[in-house]
């Protein structure tokens, strides 16, 4: 199967499961127990409100038809319907905290994938020495300590102890907004405190982010390496008498890291529900917090467009990796009859 | 070796023994190299003692987990009182000790539901193919679309907050990966011989499912399952961190740690002992399931069936 080809089908998949998703976070609301129109119109609202609330929402339709008349708005308009809550369209407000939360796992992901495949990498190459010990021990606790209590403890030591860093919020430095990403903004802006600024906010949750997910990389690159060395080409290169530098890096190393790239998709899927809980601690004003504030508050528009938006990036970004790594071998796009 | 009683039984038992001897072999080379593996062996035991806490840790509390004593509140660790206080005076070790049971649960739950339905589902879309397979794994892709935590969130909220409801809504985004695994099972398990040699003498779709099927999967899925109860237990806090989960005044440990996020300065024990029992508890179940995936390896096994005497085993076993 020719690449373009490749991707096309793949493309044409996601809409349905797009489809299936929207299906999906519509039957959830709709099974709510709790009445919605009433939640948003506040305790002492009165009736014809309420009403004027169900009947703006379509909330007494059944669930097809409004399915139907979301899909259209979304599909023609763009439109993601008007947040009860806020007032506001939840397209704009998705669009204003998109840019924290995207920049915040990004941050995570790289930093991941910095230190977790190296690390996976010399822990093999290391096997059962004390370096490999301790990198396993490090990605062991990374993968076993809850999100919210290494955050609060990070928190707490580094801001309350030590007074190092930033507890909360994205930035302290008003700059013109390009693109909403702080950190682009600011070199944008040419303004280098603003820059220092951001980064020094970013330090504490990215790095609880991105020592929870990357234990996980660490055990997958180790996996994989330690079979790649005991393979016979590797032993062959060994053989021949080449030097060790480049048994490992050309011969092991382009081969080993297949499998961990094949888990990068998964691994961004984890960093982004990691934000929900992140974001509330952090106090990042990003797409997580906002959602789990709606869902607090049964704000469906807004449920609903956050869990569409987050499914769209988790399909796209599993999406390119199963592109990535058909581009890297080519073996999995000839077999075909890949699931 | 010898069994008393008629011949009759005793050939019987033979014949039974010669029949499950590969089975019993196998496994027994499978707890072989998990008990000489030393962090599985720790990892156990944490788990275990963390089981014994749950099923007895209401009795072991020195103090009321539940009501509160004012005059006590915000007490440092101290001899009477090891892990300090809280807000309301209650002692952080018996609410600790008295909470274990509600992570334990969850976890075991979450998986009692997930698991069957994940396996059942899986098997169904392996075993009958073609538009049945189509619908199950597109359903399956569609929860594997959104991060789990989000989706229970969006559940438990539907639902009201409550451990319970918290605990059925993990169910609900658990079982797509059982289904995805056992179906990768069962569509390898469907072309090989054997089950073509049961197709021919008439063996129903169900006897396959049953009888060759999940036999096979029996070892994933118990890796999956170990280093699972780790996961939903953290997901659980997680849920009740976040509110959706436990209410107060249940101890659960989630729930200790985020009563106490805002008292940090002034009682940092409020928060840290309850957090540290879900490291450790967690850890626990990570090295007990990396420990069983290791022996159930077959690489890692042919170096020590070397060193493993099966008929010392096999032969004590029948005493």
């Amino acid at each position: 199967m020719r690449l373009s080809t490749y991707i096309l089908r793949r493309v044409a998949m996601l809409i349905p499961v797009l489809l299936g998703v929207l299906v999906l976070i519509f039957v959830i609301a709709y099974v709510i127990p709790a009445d919605p129109a009433r939640a948003w119109a506040g305790p002492r609202a009165r009736a014809e409100q309420v009403q004027a609330l169900e009947e703006r929402y379509h909330l007494n339709d059944p669930i097809y038809t409004q399915i139907g008349i979301y899909l259209k708005n979304v599909l023609l308009h763009f439109d993601l319907g008007v947040s009860p809550t806020t007032g506001r369209p939840v397209r704009d407000d998705l669009k204003a905290f998109f840019p924290a939360t995207f920049e915040l796992a990004m941050c995570a992901f790289f930093l991941a994938i910095a230190l977790g495949i190296p690390l996976g990498v010399i822990s093999a190459l290391r096997r059962n020495r004390p370096t490999d010990h301790f990198s396993r021990v490090v990605a062991l606790t990374g993968v076993s300590t809850p999100l919210f209590w290494s955050a609060l403890l990070l928190q707490f030591l580094f801001y309350y102890k030590l007074g190092w860093l930033p507890a909360m919020g994205r930035s302290t430095i008003d700059i013109t907004r390009y693109t909403g990403f702080v950190l682009i903004d600011s070199v944008l802006n040419w303004n280098w405190t603003a820059f220092g600024d951001a980064a020094i906010h970013m330090i504490l949750p990215a790095a609880t982010l991105a020592f929870y997910s990357m234990g996980y990389l660490v055990r997958i690159t180790r996996g994989s390496m330690l079979e790649v060395l005991e393979a016979e080409y590797v032993i062959t290169a060994k053989a021949k008498g080449l030097p060790r530098k480049v048994v490992i890096y050309r011969h092991a190393l382009k081969n080993a890291i297949i499998p961990p790239l094949t888990v990068l998709g998964v691994e961004f899927g984890w960093l982004l529900g990691g934000t929900v809980l992140l974001e509330t601690i952090f106090a990042w004003p990003g797409m997580g917090r906002y959602a789990a504030g709606s869902i607090v508050m049964v704000d469906l528009p807004a449920v609903v467009g956050y869990t569409l938006v987050v499914a769209m990036i988790m399909l796209l970004s599993n999406l390119i990796v199963d592109i990535l790594y058909s581009v890297i071998d080519p073996r999995i796009r000839v077999g075909g009859k890949r699931r | 070796m010898r069994i008393p009683g008629s011949t009759l039984f005793s050939s019987r038992y033979r014949l039974f023994q010669k029949r499950l001897h590969p089975i019993t072999k196998e496994w027994g080379l499978t707890f072989y190299v998990l008990r000489h593996s030393k962090l599985a062996v720790i990892g156990g035991l944490i788990a275990l003692a963390f089981m014994l806490i749950a099923l007895f840790g209401s009795l072991l509390a020195p103090y009321d987990p539940i009501s509160a004593n004012i005059q006590d509140r915000f007490q440092p660790p101290s001899a009477s009182h090891p892990m300090g206080t809280d807000t309301m005076g209650r002692d952080v070790l018996s609410r600790m000790l008295a909470g274990a049971q509600h992570s334990i649960k969850a976890g075991l739950i979450v998986l009692a539901i997930a698991v069957p339905l994940g396996v059942l589902l899986g098997g169904i879309a392996g075993l009958f193919g073609g538009w049945i397979d189509e619908v199950i794994m597109r359903v399956t892709d569609m929860f594997l679309a959104f991060p789990s935590l989000v989706l229970a969130m969006a559940f438990s909220a539907a639902l009201g907050p409550s451990l319970f409801n918290a605990m059925i809504a993990l169910s609900i985004v658990w079982w797509p990966m059982y289904a995805r695994l056992v179906r990768g099972q069962a569509l390898a398990v469907r072309e090989t011989s054997y089950v073509e040699a049961a197709r021919s003498r008439g063996a129903s779709n169900w006897h396959i499912m049953f009888k060759h099927i999940l036999p096979n999967c029996l070892s994933p899925i118990l890796v999956t399952l170990t280093l699972d109860m780790g996961w939903v237990i953290t997901a659980a806090a997680s849920l009740s961190f976040l509110g959706f989960g436990a209410q107060p005044p249940i101890p659960e440990w989630g729930r200790m740690v985020s009563d106490g996020r805002i008292y940090m300065l002034r009682a940092w024990w409020m928060s840290v002992f309850p957090g540290l029992g879900i490291v450790l508890v967690v850890l626990g179940f990570n090295l007990l399931g990396d420990g069983i995936r290791d022996s159930l390896d077959p690489k890692l096994r042919r170096l020590t069936e070397v060193t493993w005497k099966p008929e010392k085993t096999s032969s004590s076993s029948t005493d």
